[in-house]
């Protein structure tokens, strides 16, 4: 890896460090215009706002599936650029959590979890196999590790999406819209295994809409509107107290639906 | 009234229209393998394919070389046996099955049937029936031993077996065309199913990495390479296969230096998997495009490089869609070898073709013509079967 990676792992070091970062589609609309974000360690950020704002877009220029024109970012001290070692090397400390779940449907739900770390860690595969073992059990399907994905329902499918990305043994685990696709009575178990993320003291941004969720985990919310970050504060305020227009009628919005 | 006549019943005579479609449609099937029926055990000859049998199969090879054929078609033999065993012996961990399922056993009998009674009907001699009597049995043993004895082999030995095919394809190659101190027999002696099977087989194995790689090619970001794999398909797709044969005959002996244009055999081959490369990318391209891009990004998102994600996730479920249409390709490659007989080739219907000009077999067309038509149909079953097997095993019970 270049210089650029090792001086700047400290602890004190945030986790995530975007700086007026400007994104235009191919078709040339202006997606992001130039959002600040600053995750530290061991933080629950979560990010809220309406449908188009940019929240997935903005998420996903974290581990690079999009790319971004202006502005920078500095995941785990090393910086983004179009170098695909360092694409990599990021892509291998940043768990990403889908809405689509996105499980590999041809692989059993153990092989869905050893596959990345015995090709890209190069691990044993026996080791591996006890860590997803391990990790099944610990969002509660143990006993579906011979299962195919289509068998599963979609909470367990979506847990087992999250123990895939925990077995790459990631720093920081990104979630976008993770329960949107869930019946209610799953969003609940899906919920339970992120909150335990965050006690252990995993670094998480999530995108979502459960207010509850928000309340409970997060150290800070942002709200987006039309690739702009409005507001950013501790939960408390930003659900009681939001300094912004724009927050309140977005609140009124969603407080209505989720109260 | 027993069940299966009341099933009759309802499925075929439920209303007086069903009723007389059905008994026409009898008729009709009736009338029609009543009339082949009655040619083909009454009126035919079938003494143009008795004489010609070994010309059918392998055209003129060297007679005294022909053992090497037989231990091919033992190995060949061989290796199914064992395949057909091993795959019986480990069935998929989500849906189990049994070691000797009903299709099996009819698979058993037509096999038996076929080695005892084919060899006779063709009035052949004594010990070469003997002979396919022994490699029926070889197979038949071979499935019993592995479908028993598998699942005891060490698990590195059962990865390493899978590799045996590609060598058993090389060893097959070097057995019919001689080399490694057996004598040389050329090309232009080779003919009958054997070229075709050849041919069609050289095809289908190459066409498939090359058909893969214009597919992802057509699909790549770098413009060279994507326009590059477009007018590669479009131009084979373009031209009828016949006039890429002509043309593969005169123009190679131009391109390559003189002396060492491939034999007229091997510039078939290479012009056939060209052709059906084509053909075959548009068929993975369709699969490709129905692996959603989600399958993608979750794969890079967990650190897969494009290549690995490519080949662990992508393409094995791209593949699976697509083999239906694949083996569809296959199969009408299959038949397209016909026209090697076009540019002189003596594979099955150039060998007809001989045969019937032949004075002595004057007016022997139609028995000809018939067998030629049951052996590609029986090769063609055998691809669809083989395929529609596949896609059971590889399919998982519910995809998502
Ligand atoms: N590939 C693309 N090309 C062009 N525009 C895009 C593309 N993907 C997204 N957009 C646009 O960018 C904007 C932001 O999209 P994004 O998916 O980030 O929104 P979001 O906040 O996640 O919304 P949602 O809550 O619906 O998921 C939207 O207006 C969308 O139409
Ligand atoms: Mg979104």
């Amino acid at each position: 890896m270049t210089s650029s990676v090792s001086p700047a792992r400290t602890d004190a070091a945030p986790m995530i460090e975007a700086c007026a970062v400007q994104k235009w589609y191919p078709n040339g609309f202006h997606a992001l215009r130039g959002v600040d974000l600053t995750v530290q360690r061991g933080e629950v950020v979560v990010i809220m706002g309406p449908s188009g704002s940019g929240k997935s877009t903005f998420l996903r220029t974290f581990n690079a599936l999009e790319d971004f024109q202006q502005g920078s970012i500095c995941v785990d001290g090393i910086v983004l650029s179009d170098d695909l070692r360092q694409i990599d090397a990021i892509r291998q400390e940043v768990g990403m959590v889908f809405q689509q779940f996105n499980l590999f449907p041809h692989l059993t739900v153990l092989e869905n979890l050893t596959l990345a770390p015995v090709l890209v860690r190069k691990r044993p595969k026996a080791e591996v196999e006890q860590q997803a073992r391990a990790l099944l059990r610990r969002v509660g399907i143990a006993e579906q590790s011979d299962k195919y994905p289509g068998q599963l329902s979609g909470g367990q499918q979506q847990r087992v999406a999250i123990a895939r990305s925990l077995c790459m043994e990631p720093r920081i685990m990104l979630f976008d819209e993770p329960t949107s696709a869930l019946d209610p009575e799953m969003v609940r178990e899906v919920l339970e295994v992120m909150r335990g993320l965050a006690a252990e003291g995993m670094t998480m941004v999530v995108v979502t809409h459960e207010v509850n969720f928000a309340r409970e985990v997060a150290t800070r919310v942002v709200l987006m509107a039309d690739g702009e970050k409005v507001e950013e504060a501790p939960p408390e305020q930003f659900f009681s107290n939001p300094t912004q227009e724009r927050s309140r009628r977005f609140l009124d919005q969603i407080l209505i639906s989720n109260p | 009234m027993t069940p299966l006549l009341r099933r009759l019943r309802q499925d075929l005579f439920a209303t007086p229209a069903d009723g007389l479609v059905t008994v026409l449609l009898l008729a009709l099937i009736g009338a029609g393998g009543f009339a082949v029926l009655h040619w083909a055990l009454g009126q035919a000859q079938w003494a143009v394919i008795r004489a010609n049998s070994t010309l059918f199969a392998v055209g003129r090879y060297p007679l005294d070389q022909q053992w090497r054929l037989w231990l091919l078609t033992a190995l060949l033999a061989a290796a199914t046996g064992l395949s057909w065993g091993m795959l019986r012996s480990h069935p998929r961990p989500d849906r189990g099955g049994s070691l000797w399922p009903r299709n099996d056993w009819m698979a058993v009998g037509m096999v038996a049937l076929l080695s005892l009674a084919l060899p006779s009907l063709l009035g052949l001699a004594l010990p070469l029936q003997l002979r396919w009597w022994a490699i029926a049995a070889l197979l038949l043993l071979l499935r019993w031993l592995a479908g028993r004895f598998g699942p005891l082999l060490p698990a590195p030995l059962k990865r390493c077996l899978p590799l045996g095919l590609p060598l058993l394809y090389l060893l097959g190659m070097v057995l019919i065309g001689g080399g490694l101190a057996l004598e040389p027999v050329s090309p232009s002696q080779w003919g009958g199913l054997m070229l075709t099977l050849l041919e069609s087989s050289f095809a289908i194995l190459l066409c498939f990495p090359l058909g893969v790689l214009l597919a992802l090619g057509r699909r790549s970001d770098l413009p060279l390479l994507r326009w590059g794999s477009v007018v590669y398909i479009e131009f084979f797709r373009g031209a009828p296969l016949i006039t890429l044969l002509f043309l593969g005959q005169n123009m190679l002996g131009f391109l390559l230096p003189g002396g060492v244009a491939p034999e007229r055999v091997w510039r078939a081959a290479w012009v056939l998997t060209l052709f059906a490369a084509a053909y075959l990318a548009e068929a993975v391209r369709s699969g490709l495009a129905a692996v959603p891009r989600g399958q993608l990004e979750a794969a890079r998102s967990l650190g897969l490089s494009t290549p690995q994600a490519f080949t662990t996730v992508v393409l094995p479920q791209a593949l699976r869609v697509a083999l239906p249409s694949m083996v569809g390709q296959f199969i009408s490659l299959l038949q397209d070898t016909t026209l090697l007989s076009l540019i002189g080739l003596m594979e099955l219907l150039g060998t007809a073709r001989t045969v019937m000009a032949n004075p002595a077999f004057l007016g022997r067309n139609a028995e000809v013509y018939f067998t030629l038509a049951v052996l590609f149909w029986c090769c063609c079953a055998a691809l669809g079967l083989g395929s529609r097997a596949l896609e059971r095993r590889l399919n998982p019970s519910t995809l998502a």
